[in-house]
């Protein structure tokens, strides 16, 4: 037998062009065009209703497109679905394991499928069990497992067949902070073994942490597209927010900053009911400086954080208007799907 | 940055990703496990398979057998109604099965499945293999109580495994027909509904119960019609003894008849279910 190459021209894993998918009035899709390098992540951000999901969906076989063409890996969306599902693997936004069974169960059975032997099954299963930490919880059926290690273990479930393309559907949606690392360390884990990744997401820092690239999807449509850095230039930076160990001195702070003439730090804008002076800022550069400043003058600093803009600001900045109004999704879990990513920088105590 | 380069398909794959055979029988084991684990993991969903047998043998020997075979000859009545009662149970296994199908797909693992490399018949061929399981043990459980009642096989052991198997096959066959309700209707409610009002009339309006001679003409000449009358004759035959070939040939027609027809519109809808 000989072994297939599929060369899709340019490097790309992914490529889509002109995708439309309409449900009734709804465009779901309308015209969205994007590749996705081999070896690289890209990151969709978007709001609810945006349509992220409803383009993974067509792209991993389970829904037809009404118009337009995509190919994976070299295999057609429309014509060799059989091929393509050799070679992807999907972390739906709603976890896809059988509550019923165990964790260990549900893994071997996805290896049984992916026609490992009943050996290779249980070590594979074992295998990904450890590597998400899930090893204790084994032999407990996934119904009775909390939101991340589900997640977890469906991550793990797509990636025992060693996919060469990976979609994550809002892998961290709902998620606490701790298991959303987690998962982004075993995003970077498998795109350092090679792996391309499509990562739909509502945050810019997860986009930031993730993605190489990053297209903005609102209302089935791309609305920008490029490297994370050029994005967040076009964007503005990230807001500094600066907590004076004095709740006195939240004014003088604020005036020696917007006096300070440093170059590009534009006005500082006090807080009150935060006890927080917040200074836009671009470069990493003008943080330094602003800490040295604050430094010299002798205030006393409680705290320093940085904040990526919000989706919102995002759409701000590249549309001149509001991100179009989220439609109800149940799994936003009290998360607001336009929030200000949190700290980049750890909480420096002075 | 080098071309995506994705190794020979593994044994039993073909170039095209066809499913072979012999993969295609391991991926039917792989999900009839997982249907045997969740039994297991919710052994009260065998409660209708193990009470069902019980409970009808008893409630019609007793409160119908005295009626039409007379007082203190319900035993006669056993050997009537226990063959029946096999076709029943089928079609009441069979009928449990669309709801559970509709219950089934609102569940993610079913997303996962049909992104797989798998034939997507395996899911519902494995879901009919552990149902032919439970109608295995409800029908043995009945054949348990119509012994234990006083039922006498008149032919041999072969001709009653022969029954039994007749009305397996037929069971399954009606299994695709829920299916497709199963994955047609919104929810699972809704698929219990229409089944019960399919299955009244089948069920009462059949030999199973009484000899169909007694009923007025119209309603003859339904039960004359209906499949579940030829499967209780055909069984009744092949455990009293009696003509039996004309009831089996018409059972398996219909079994072959109604598999071809709606076996195949289930696992086009199936893979067309976007939900
Ligand atoms: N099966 C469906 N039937 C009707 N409308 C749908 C369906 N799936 C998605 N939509 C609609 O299409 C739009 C895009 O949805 P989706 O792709 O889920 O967005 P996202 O994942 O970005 O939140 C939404 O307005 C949604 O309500
Ligand atoms: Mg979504």
């Amino acid at each position: 037998m000989t072994s297939i190459k599929q060369t899709s021209g340019g490097g790309n894993a992914v490529e889509v062009r002109g995708l439309v998918k309409h449900y009734g009035p709804t465009k779901a899709l309308d015209g969205v065009d994007l590749d996705v390098r081999q070896g690289t992540v890209l990151g969709v951000l978007g709001p609810n209703g945006a349509g992220k999901t409803t383009l993974v969906r067509v792209l991993s076989t389970l829904i037809r497109p009404d118009a337009g063409s995509a190919r994976v890996a070299g295999y057609d969306v429309l014509t060799q679905p059989r091929q393509l599902r050799r070679v992807i693997g999907l972390t739906g936004q709603y976890a896809s394991v059988d509550e019923k069974l165990s964790g260990r169960e549900n893994l071997y059975m996805i290896g049984r499928l992916l026609d490992l032997s009943r050996k290779d099954a249980k070590g594979r299963a074992d295998e990904m069990l450890e590597r998400f930490s899930l090893t204790d919880a084994a032999k407990r059926p996934a119904g009775q497992y909390s939101g991340g290690m589900r997640r977890r273990l469906d991550l793990a479930a797509s990636m025992i067949g060693r996919p060469s393309v990976l979609y994550l559907d809002e892998p961290t949606t709902g998620l606490d902070p701790r298991t959303r690392n987690e998962v982004w360390e075993e995003v970077q884990r498998m795109v350092a073994d090679g792996a391309t990744v499509l990562l739909t997401t509502q945050y810019m820092e997860e986009a930031e942490q993730l993605a190489d690239e990053l297209t903005v999807f609102d209302r089935g449509r791309v609305i920008a597209e490029g490297r994370v850095e050029e994005l967040k230039a076009k964007v503005g930076g990230r807001t500094l927010q600066i907590r004076p160990a004095a709740r006195g001195d939240l004014r003088a702070m604020a005036d020696t900053l917007s006096r300070s003439g440093l170059d590009g730090v534009g006005g500082a804008v006090v807080d009150e009911a935060e006890g927080l002076v917040n200074v836009a800022i671009i470069s990493d550069e003008q943080l330094t400086a602003i800490v040295g400043l604050l430094g010299e003058r002798s205030f006393r600093i409680a705290g320093i954080s940085t904040h990526l803009p919000s989706l919102d600001e995002v759409f701000l900045a590249i549309t001149g208007q509001k991100a179009s109004a989220p439609a109800d999704d149940d799994t936003a879990s009290g998360t607001p799907s336009g929030s200000a990513s949190d700290e980049t920088l750890e909480e420096v105590a002075a | 940055m080098s071309a995506a380069t994705i190794s020979a398909p593994p044994a039993g794959r073909s170039a095209e990703g066809r499913i072979g055979l012999r993969a295609n029988l391991r991926h039917i084991g792989a999900l009839v496990r997982r249907n045997a684990l969740q039994i297991k993991q919710d052994p009260e969903s065998m409660f209708d398979a193990l009470l069902m047998p019980v409970i009808f043998t008893l409630l019609f020997v007793y409160v119908f057998g005295g009626a039409i075979s007379g007082k203190g000859n319900q035993h006669e009545y056993v050997n009537y109604v226990v063959p029946g009662l096999m076709a029943m149970m089928g079609m009441n296994i069979a009928q449990a099965v669309g709801s559970g199908i509709n219950d089934d797909f609102k569940k993610g693992v079913m997303d996962r499945f049909r992104t797989m490399p798998i034939a997507r018949s395996s899911v519902l061929i494995a879901k009919i293999v552990v149902e032919i399981g439970r109608m295995l043990l409800a029908t043995s459980i009945l054949l348990g109580m119509g012994f234990a009642l006083g039922l006498t096989i008149h032919t041999s052991v072969l001709h009653l495994l022969a029954a039994v198997l007749l009305a397996l096959v037929f069971g399954a066959s009606l299994m695709w027909i829920f299916i497709l309700l199963g994955l047609t209707m919104k929810t699972a409610q809704a698929v219990q509904g229409i089944g019960m009002l399919v299955l009244m009339p089948l069920q009462f309006g059949s030999s199973i119960f009484a000899p169909t001679s007694t009923m007025p003409g119209w309603l003859e000449a339904f039960t004359k019609a209906n499949p579940l009358s030829n499967l209780a004759d055909a069984s009744r035959a092949l455990i009293n003894g009696g003509a039996v070939a004309h009831s089996v040939w018409i059972t398996l027609a219909w079994t072959v008849g109604i598999t071809a027809v709606t076996a195949p519109l289930a696992v086009a809808k199936f893979r067309n279910k976007s939900a």
